[in-house]
């Protein structure tokens, strides 16, 4: 194996739901509901899953969300700007913990 | 990514046996299995648009082409098949006749056929590339088209000029929404306008088009907003792998993807309100199909039923076998497909 991440494998997820078929109903239920048209359109929904993805950094969920997202009629300046917007939270989300180094460096050293 | 004819670049694709037998080694099921696994059968009911292909001239040489049209392409209905299709015409009351091509309005005898069909009482549809308008050849041609009270279904594949270019061809974008402005002004697209304006939005790529309605609500907000334009529906149809498109599915290495993505989408909801069912489709040569696709693939109509036509004959037709192919998985994923768009909501 020369990679961890197959496209192939994407087809398989099913097989997680063999030994807990529950679990995997229950999930698949709730999955679809989550992306039905509700509140939000289902093209806003896949452009925020796509934002998603990119922050937990899954190969399988770009392929189906890109995907997705030009499915649902959305272009590639509305998806790169979704992808910004993960990125500036990631990004963000390291720099606001700057607070809490400087808390410490402020606790540690002498004012 | 503006491209030449298949035939113009003497492509094996130009012909339709090499199609059928790459469509053919997909490794998918036939079509026919996956309707007889629902439980279905492709049979046509009546009769209830003629569409007539007028040949496969186009100014335009689009990446997307199920026909394989340009400029470079001479073949063209002439005025004795014409003829016959209005004598089919005269004989039952089909009452639409949807013009097609190419781009129909290239054959000189366009104006004409449609005048002729008009005097006869029916509908006509003009599938439209709009550029076509601005042609100076064609000069006083959207007027003609209004005074004719021609519906017009105009390809636009997207809202924004890089799409819009990538399938149709650089400044295609720009010069469709001035012709779109032009019918407009002549009161093409207006609420309570007897001139109907629908636009038919594809995708640009291996994917299947989005819900008709969501993606309608995108392009009329964006193209009110940002130019000034309207129009009364947009049809979503998918881009069948076949001639251009399939072209484009092979040197991308999409082909398997996109056809496992038809056929996992297929709905067999989507069956009853196939095009083929209500139309009969007529070669630039007479020759009769069940569909513009299978006209592309040389799929004529089964041999039991009249084959050109001369020899039309509505109670043989109607009802008839439909032939079928792995093209066929185009029309029946997601919402499905047809010339008038989404077949289920």
């Amino acid at each position: 194996m020369e990679h961890y991440y197959h496209r192939s494998d994407l087809l398989k997820f099913p097989e997680i739901g063999k030994e807990s078929p529950e679990l995997w109903n229950k999930f698949l239920d709730w999955y679809s509901s989550v992306f039905a048209e509700g509140a939000l359109t289902e093209r806003e929904k896949a452009l925020i899953a796509l934002a998603v993805a990119h922050t937990v950094q899954c190969p399988y969920c770009i392929d189906a969300y890109s995907q997705a997202c030009l499915e649902k009629g959305s272009n590639l300046e509305q998806m790169t700007e979704a992808v910004h917007v993960a990125a500036a939270i990631r990004g963000g989300a390291s720099l606001v913990h700057g607070v809490q180094m400087r808390n410490i460096v402020e606790k540690l050293q002498m004012s | 990514m503006s491209v030449g004819s298949l035939r113009q670049r003497q492509s094996p694709l130009a012909g339709a046996g090499t199609q059928l037998q790459i469509l053919e080694s997909v490794p998918v099921p036939s079509f026919q299995e996956k309707l007889e696994g629902h439980g279905l059968s492709l049979q046509a009911a009546e009769i209830e648009i003629l569409q007539v292909n007028v040949g496969k001239l186009c100014n335009q040489t689009c990446a997307h082409c199920h026909v394989d049209a340009g400029p470079d392409r001479r073949e063209i209905m002439e005025r004795p098949v014409f003829e016959l299709c209005l004598g089919a015409l005269d004989r039952i009351r089909i009452p639409k006749v949807d013009i097609t091509g190419g781009a129909p309005e290239l054959n000189p005898h366009f104006r004409w056929f449609v005048e002729q069909v008009r005097e006869r009482g029916r509908h006509v549809i003009d599938r439209c590339n709009l550029t076509v308008l601005l042609l100076p050849s064609q000069a006083g041609l959207a007027e003609f088209l209004a005074q004719n009270k021609v519906e017009i279904i105009c390809s636009l594949p997207y809202y924004q000029q890089r799409e819009t270019d990538l399938q149709r061809g650089s400044g295609v974008f720009e010069r469709s929404i001035e012709a779109l402005r032009k019918l407009n002004h002549l009161g093409y697209g207006g609420d309570g306008s007897p001139l109907t304006l629908n636009l038919v939005y594809n995708p640009v790529g291996a994917y299947l088009p989005g819900a008709q309605k969501q993606v309608e609500a995108d392009f009329r907000r964006t193209l009110l907003k940002k130019f000034n334009v309207s129009f009364n529906h947009l049809y979503a149809i998918a881009n069948m792998p076949i001639s251009r498109f399939l072209d484009f599915l092979i040197r991308s290495g999409n082909l398997e993807g996109y056809m496992e993505r038809l056929v996992n989408a297929f709905n067999p909801a989507a069956v009853e309100g196939l095009m083929c069912r209500n139309t009969l489709s007529v070669g630039w040569d007479g020759r009769l199909y069940d569909c513009d696709f299978n006209q592309m693939l040389d799929l004529e109509v089964l041999p039991a039923y009249p084959a050109h036509i001369r020899e039309f004959d509505y109670e043989k037709l109607r009802m008839r076998r439909i032939v079928t192919g792995r093209h066929c998985y185009g029309c029946t994923a997601g919402a499905g497909s047809s010339c008038g768009g989404s077949i289920v909501s």
